[in-house]
């Protein structure tokens, strides 16, 4: 099992994994023999960076579920872009349900009605994705613009109904899980597992629905099912696979994925709900189930990556934790676009087959037509 | 070679369905203003909706029709108690001049992101990128322009048009390239080079290019002989529009009447048959893809010399996102993009004053837009609908 989840890890991409190795060697090898500017780096990394971890799983956390509902439906040969709007939904959803019955049941259960409700929003959304692309097969791109399309107007309008001019706020963010103090002293290890650990319910769901999802794809009947429609679905039709219903339940179920990283924003990262606050997040996710190449644990991992990038620039602009030397200050003084731009650029250069080709499901975003002879 | 990996990819445009289908020109017409008239009729049960969840509001079955006449008011007409707006209006006319100039230059960025889009929809292309591609000509047409010290009116305006083309083609090329060469599908190299440009234009605004005079982080100002003029009195209307209308007929002249339109729409229609043709599908991707970023950056420059006279850091701005659905509810030709921008130019000139006299949120507009091109999208529903289609089914099962 182990060597076959890190076989589909290493997936992300060959060469690009050798390259990571590399610099991996080489800061070692200047740890070990304590070369100038680089070992006060390697330094560095080890004792500023361990504590960004949590923040790394924060913003990972909401990419990484629009990748799961990214990989969920384009498995199953159904492409996907709405779920930028599908996430922009759900946040609304959540918080308006939780402001809504905070007063009611009290703030942890309004929190999680509120998550319930979201998911349930995204997977509706999704149904109309799912209706435009499978039964009317209209053309699925266009499909997942009219949801960004509805999902940006729909929250911004009601929006400012109900929210801006009532007044009305949040509730608490869900609380995060406090772990034994022993635990987290553990050096390297300990901040590892804070981060992944000291979470809120969701973003600690996110690795076992990653797990889960991978195992299910590769070692399930839905996921053989599941990949047979989206690689060919003349063929799975032939042996008696519903290919229309495949794909409807992994379009709607993918939606619950966005609904979980929607709700993660306004139930966990904050209480509140801006016109817009998803900002990117599910295209990143889309780039990253590109630079997964289509699997969870792929995903995650571009979403882990994707994640780091995003907080360093935010914790390379606190001095105190700015890295120390020449090379420090080169990195210190990059400005934030470019942390905000390299998930997209690393996904074009991948795309265009530069480091390691990615290639999608044979059938993705082909609408099937049973009475069709090809 | 490319273009078979390119279909192996998936996600190949359909030209059928995006193309209006089948049927002729009056058809086409009466499924698009259905699918117009249901947008609006939507509009109109959130307009009620919103209207009873107001502070002490209640269900008002008439606020639809009061606040789409605002909408009006504001985007074309003559507002009451507002008579002295307009020249036409002080004649007790009906069109607002000024509220037609703000139309008309809403219009006018939507007409060449629509073209953008729609042109690359003939080649069988999904140009999303009509917002990057959009950014990038507001943002080279107002660096140069801002640079043209004492050049006259027409020569800078002129060449800094050439620059927002050359910037929005550039962004094109790319896409356009690595689909031709690389097989890397364009709808998401689009996606991600819109998010390229959009940050790295920040950064460049904030940083090397920002003008150090002024109040909020943006480049300097245009030279006046850049600035698009507004030709007629009382109006805001500026040079923008003539323009956007040109590259129109420009774009169906290039499209119906030349060789390499006909070499374009076949690619669209069949790439495989375009190459047993002798036609290049690969150069035609990259020249579709460049064209179109051009006519996007000709849709930013002309907002950018006409309405902003700079590029601000934080450009918040959605026309090439929504050229997507001013191509689509045109039905992919220049013409029909033409009036779909007109259309969605009077809804968002429109908003506002709605929004002022009826408290709707200005909102409204993006949900409208939004279902107008969901009932595009599901045009087959439409027309099952239609007596017609309802007909010959009848007869085809009869037959069979």
């Amino acid at each position: 099992m182990t060597a076959f989840a890190i076989g589909r890890f290493a997936s992300i991409s060959y060469r690009a994994w050798a390259v990571l190795g590399v610099i991996v060697l080489l800061a070692l090898a200047a740890m070990l023999f304590n070369v100038p500017y680089l070992g006060g780096f390697v330094d560095w990394v080890i004792n500023r960076v361990p504590p960004t971890f949590s923040l790394i799983v924060q913003y990972a956390t909401p990419i990484a579920f629009a990748a799961l509902c990214g990989v969920m439906c384009e498995r199953s040969g159904v492409v996907n872009i709405g779920i930028e709007g599908l996430m922009l939904t759900s946040a609304f959803v959540a918080f308006l349900a939780g402001a809504y019955l905070g007063p009611v049941v009290g703030t942890p259960w309004a929190a999680l009605l509120g998550v319930g409700f979201a998911v349930l929003a995204s997977m509706l959304l999704s149904l109309l994705h799912a209706w435009l692309s499978i039964t009317i097969k209209a053309d699925q791109v266009i499909s997942g613009a009219v949801i960004i399309i509805l999902a940006a107007g729909g929250t911004a309008f009601f929006n400012q109904l109900l929210v801006s001019t009532s007044g009305l706020s949040g509730t608490l963010i869900l609380p995060h899980l406090s772990i034994p103090r022993e635990l987290t002293t553990i050096p390297f290890v300990g901040p590892l597992l804070l981060a992944l650990l000291n979470q809120g319910p969701i973003a600690m769901s996110l690795i076992v629905c990653v797990v889960g999802l991978q195992i299910l794809l590769f070692r399930s009947r839905w996921g053989l099912r599941t990949r047979a429609v989206g690689e060919h679905p003349k063929a799975a039709d032939t042996v008696g696979i519903d290919v229309y219903w495949v794909r409807y339940r992994n379009v709607v179920l993918g939606g619950a994925f966005a609904g979980l990283g929607g709700a993660f924003l306004t139930t966990e990262l904050s209480n509140s709900f801006q016109d817009g606050m998803t900002g990117g997040v599910g295209f990143i996710g889309l780039a990253a189930v590109i630079f997964g190449r289509w699997t969870p644990i792929g995903a995650f991992g571009a979403a882990l990556l994707f994640g780091a990038v995003q907080s360093a620039q935010l914790t390379l602009r606190i001095p105190s934790s700015a890295p120390p030397g020449e090379l420090g200050e080169l990195v210190a003084a990059l400005p934030p676009e470019f942390f905000g731009i390299l998930p997209y650029l690393v996904t074009i250069v991948v795309l265009a087959g530069v480091v390691g080709r990615a290639i999608p499901p044979a059938a993705d975003g082909i609408p099937y037509d049973k009475e069709s002879r090809s | 070679m490319t273009t078979e990996r390119g279909a192996a990819g998936g996600m190949s445009v359909d030209p059928t369905t995006l193309l209006g289908g089948s049927g002729g020109l009056g058809r086409q017409a009466l499924v698009t203003s259905i699918a117009v008239l249901a947008g609006l009729l939507v509009g109109a049960a959130l307009i009620i909706l919103s209207g009873a969840l107001q502070p002490g509001g209640t269900l008002d079955f008439g606020l639809p029709l009061v606040a789409y006449r605002a909408l009006l008011d504001g985007a074309l007409l003559c507002e009451e108690g507002f008579q002295e707006a307009g020249i036409l209006c002080e004649e007790g006319g009906i069109l607002d001049l000024r509220a037609l100039g703000n139309t008309l230059n809403a219009s006018t960025p939507l007409i060449m992101t629509g073209l953008a889009v729609a042109f690359g929809f003939r080649a069988g292309l999904f140009n999303i990128g009509a917002q990057g591609q959009f950014l990038l000509g507001a943002f080279a047409s107002t660096l140069i322009g801002a640079n043209l010290v004492g050049v006259p009116f027409p020569t800078a305006a002129a060449i800094a048009i050439l620059a927002g083309a050359l910037g929005g083609a550039l962004w094109g090329f790319i896409p356009g390239a690595l689909k031709a060469w690389r097989g890397a599908h364009e709808v998401v190299t689009t996606i991600m080079l819109n998010f390229v440009a959009a940050l790295g234009l920040r950064y460049l605004a904030n940083g090397p290019f920002r003008d150090p005079g002024a109040t909020f982080s943006r480049t300097p100002d245009i030279q006046p002989g850049a600035v698009l003029p507004t030709p007629i009195d009382g109006s805001p209307m500026h040079w923008g529009i003539v323009v956007a209308v040109g590259v129109a007929v420009a774009v169906w002249f290039l499209l119906f009447k030349t060789t390499l339109g006909f070499e374009i729409r076949t690619v669209g229609a069949n790439p495989f048959a375009a190459r047993y043709a002798g036609i290049r599908p690969r150069l035609i991707t990259i020249l579709t893809m460049t064209l179109a970023g051009s006519m996007a950056g000709v849709g930013g420059a002309a907002e950018g010399l006409g309405i902003t006279k700079n590029y601000p850091a934080e450009y918040g701005t959605s026309y090439g996102f929504d050229g997507i659905a001013v191509a689509l509810l045109g039905r992919a030709h220049p013409f029909g993009v033409v009036g779909a921008a007109l259309l969605f130019g009077v809804l968002r000139a429109g908003a506002g004053s709605m929004q002022r006299q009826t408290d709707i949120p200005i909102d409204i507009i993006t949900i409208v837009q939004g279902m107008i091109l969901l009932f595009v999208a599901a045009e087959v529903v439409i027309r099952r609908l239609l007596p017609a289609a309802r007909a010959r089914r009848a007869t085809a099962t009869a037959a069979a």
